[in-house]
């Protein structure tokens, strides 16, 4: 039975963590669990010249500390994420791999001046996390506007998708899961 | 299993730092390039074999050669390369020199996400037109020549190397030869040849314009510059600018308009009919006739210095009878040419017709054959082309092979002179050591028609 471990990297509202494990099961149609003790301290990751936190050393810790517990390990955070050469990253993950993050950090309605909207960033950080496991499960951007795989470089960009993979994604992360023996290729 | 446009676009990163490299490979192969990341210069030199590449992201600052040098080696190696510097903030005077020296747009690290995939998206785009428009501008240059002169025999292969090679300069061109050999087409090969090729060719037909209008025709003329003159009228010569002027018929020009030609030529500049304004044009030209101008010029009709500025590099194009050859081919292109404009199922001429098509004497050259082929393709009921196809002057031969008596002798040599001479009756008819009443006379008994 292959399985998604949910990582928190405080700073992190749970709850909200907490949420994204049946839409994960129901969509992945995998075990997905949450991590809920020895946590991962973010401050290794921190860059004091950007003040921002790095997202690749991030990655690096989580596969470090839990590769080995499950197939798919996605840390969550809070703190604002970045790669070397760009301004920031909503998440990232290693391509065809295990581990991946994301952060809410970018997805809060507060950052931009607005009111809090608790449902909004659920379902944000929802296809954020869809879209950075499906890049662990080899997918690539996709062209279809409504697919959760599809780029997306700003928040309006994420609210503009779907939630859900486009069928050929989803026939995609099935065949990767045949391939890796982890189901058995009658779907 | 392809979802994405980018499957087969690349992009090549060449950055010292591991980090940058590794971010934005990741960042590129998410999106679905094909990238390759090279550290310094000889590996991105090494990588360029597997090129080409779409798109190259160069670092300014590294050490070695720096990412500008190194932007001339990978533009020797590939001029189309769109290549977009990655520099820090401290180098921004030197990505623009380097934007100075052909690169597509810089960022600066670290970059906004947003940005670099509308960046990229935009270099991808601009490629593409660029690309697309190399293909279209060679589709034309292949149209423009697909209706050029054929044939491979040592004559018309000589008038092609000539005409390739003087394409090539500003030279004036006089092309010589009978009617329906195919100046024109000649002109147009110089003028396809040459580098006003994206330009247009601009023909006038000196000998079908009446004299009076010639000369608005060539320089144009100013609205009310004679009784009907509603507006304003560009000639040819400026309509010819940055391209040809094909001027055909060059020796049927009067005296007036020759003075006007000749400093036009050599001064490039000329006024409209009725405007006092120069008017500048960069044109090259090319000319044709059919007449003796050497001796049009003994005679006076034809002005010597006038002569001298056109006949600079000539070209004498052979009739079709002394490249007969060249017949069977050409017989095939215009049938392929008929056949499609006409959408006929005609593929073919018999051997007996084939036969006959070479042994023609082609007075009109290769216009005739032109017709010829037009006519018999609207005629053939089969897709080949048979004797019963051909007009009658040429399938009465057919007759003439198996019968050897005096007076079939006599009509072939008749038929022949009079071919040979353009049915001009009293040259024949010196040729044939006979008054022209005979000549008449026996035309008539023969049957003998006028093409």
């Amino acid at each position: 039975m292959p399985s998604i471990l949910l990582v928190p990297v405080p700073p992190v509202d749970d709850r909200l963590i907490g949420e994204l494990v049946a839409p994960l099961q129901s969509m992945f149609r995998t075990d997905v669990r949450v991590h809920n003790h020895d946590r991962i301290d973010p401050r290794t990751a921190f860059d004091v010249t950007r003040n921002q936190y790095n997202s690749t050393v991030l990655i690096s810790s989580v596969l470090e500390r839990f590769g080995g517990n499950a197939h798919k390990v996605l840390g969550i955070t809070s703190v604002d994420l970045f790669v070397p050469v760009l301004t920031f990253v909503f998440g990232e993950a290693q391509f065809d791999g295990t581990a991946a993050m994301v952060s809410t950090y970018r997805l809060d309605e507060t950052l931009y001046g607005f009111p809090p909207n608790r449902p909004l960033l659920r379902e944000r950080l929802l296809k954020e996390a869809v879209h950075e496991l499906g890049h662990t499960y080899g997918l690539i951007h996709c062209r279809d506007l409504d697919c959760v795989m599809r780029a997306s470089t700003s928040v309006e960009e994420i609210d503009v998708k779907g939630v859900e993979l486009c069928k050929r994604c989803r026939v995609q992360v099935q065949e990767k899961l045949c391939e890796k023996g982890w189901i058995s290729s009658s779907r | 299993m392809p979802n994405t446009q980018n499957n087969h676009r690349s992009i090549l990163v060449v950055d010292d730092e591991m980090v940058v490299r590794d971010s934005l490979t990741k960042w590129f192969r998410q999106d679905g390039y094909r990238v390759e990341a090279a550290e310094n210069a000889a590996q991105a030199l090494r990588l360029m074999e597997k090129g080409p590449w779409d798109i190259i992201l160069l670092d300014i600052k590294m050490p070695g050669v720096s990412g500008l040098e190194l932007q001339k080696q990978l533009k020797n190696i590939d001029k189309n390369a769109t290549i977009i510097m990655i520099t820090a903030f401290a180098s921004v005077e030197s990505a623009v020199q380097a934007l100075k020296e052909g690169a597509f747009d810089y960022v600066t690290k670290p970059v906004d996400p947003d940005h670099l995939t509308h960046l990229v998206q935009n270099a991808l785009k601009q490629k593409q037109l660029a690309d697309e428009n190399l293909r279209l501008r060679q589709q034309i240059s292949e149209l423009s020549q697909s209706d050029l002169v054929v044939g491979e025999s040592e004559s018309i292969r000589k008038v092609m190397e000539l005409a390739r090679t003087v394409a090539q300069t500003d030279t004036t061109v006089m092309i010589r030869g009978e009617s329906g050999t195919g100046k024109e087409l000649v002109a147009r090969a110089i003028h396809a040849n040459s580098g006003r090729r994206y330009f247009p060719i601009i023909a006038v037909n000196c000998g079908a314009v009446p004299e009076t209008l010639l000369e608005s025709e060539l320089f144009g003329h100013e609205r009310g510059a004679f009784t009907g003159a509603q507006y304003r009228r560009k000639g040819k010569f400026e309509l010819a600018d940055g391209g040809s002027i094909f001027l055909d018929e060059i020796g049927t020009i009067s005296p007036r308009m020759q003075v006007q030609f000749l400093r036009v030529l050599e001064t490039k500049q000329f006024t409209r009919v009725g405007g006092n304004d120069p008017i500048a044009s960069d044109f090259r030209v090319v000319c044709a006739t059919n007449r003796d101008l050497e001796a049009a010029v003994k005679e006076g009709t034809f002005r010597e210095d006038l002569y001298y500025r056109l006949n600079v590099f000539t070209i004498f194009i052979p009739p079709l009878r002394e490249r007969r050859t060249d017949i069977p081919q050409l017989v095939q292109h215009f049938v392929q040419k008929y056949a499609s404009i006409m959408n006929r199922p005609v593929k073919e001429v018999s051997p007996e017709a084939m036969d006959l098509l070479v042994r023609y004497a082609w007075p009109g050259n290769v216009r005739e054959l032109e017709n010829v082929i037009e006519r018999a393709m609207v005629l053939a009921q089969k897709p080949t082309i048979c004797p019963a196809d051909l007009p009658f002057q040429m399938s009465s031969a057919q007759h003439r092979l198996s019968d050897d008596t005096l007076e079939a002798v006599e009509r072939m040599h008749i038929e022949h002179i009079l071919q040979h001479e353009g049915w001009n009756i009293t040259h024949a008819a010196q040729i044939l050591d006979i008054d022209r009443v005979t000549l008449y006379n026996k035309i008539a008994k023969f049957g003998l028609k006028r093409p």
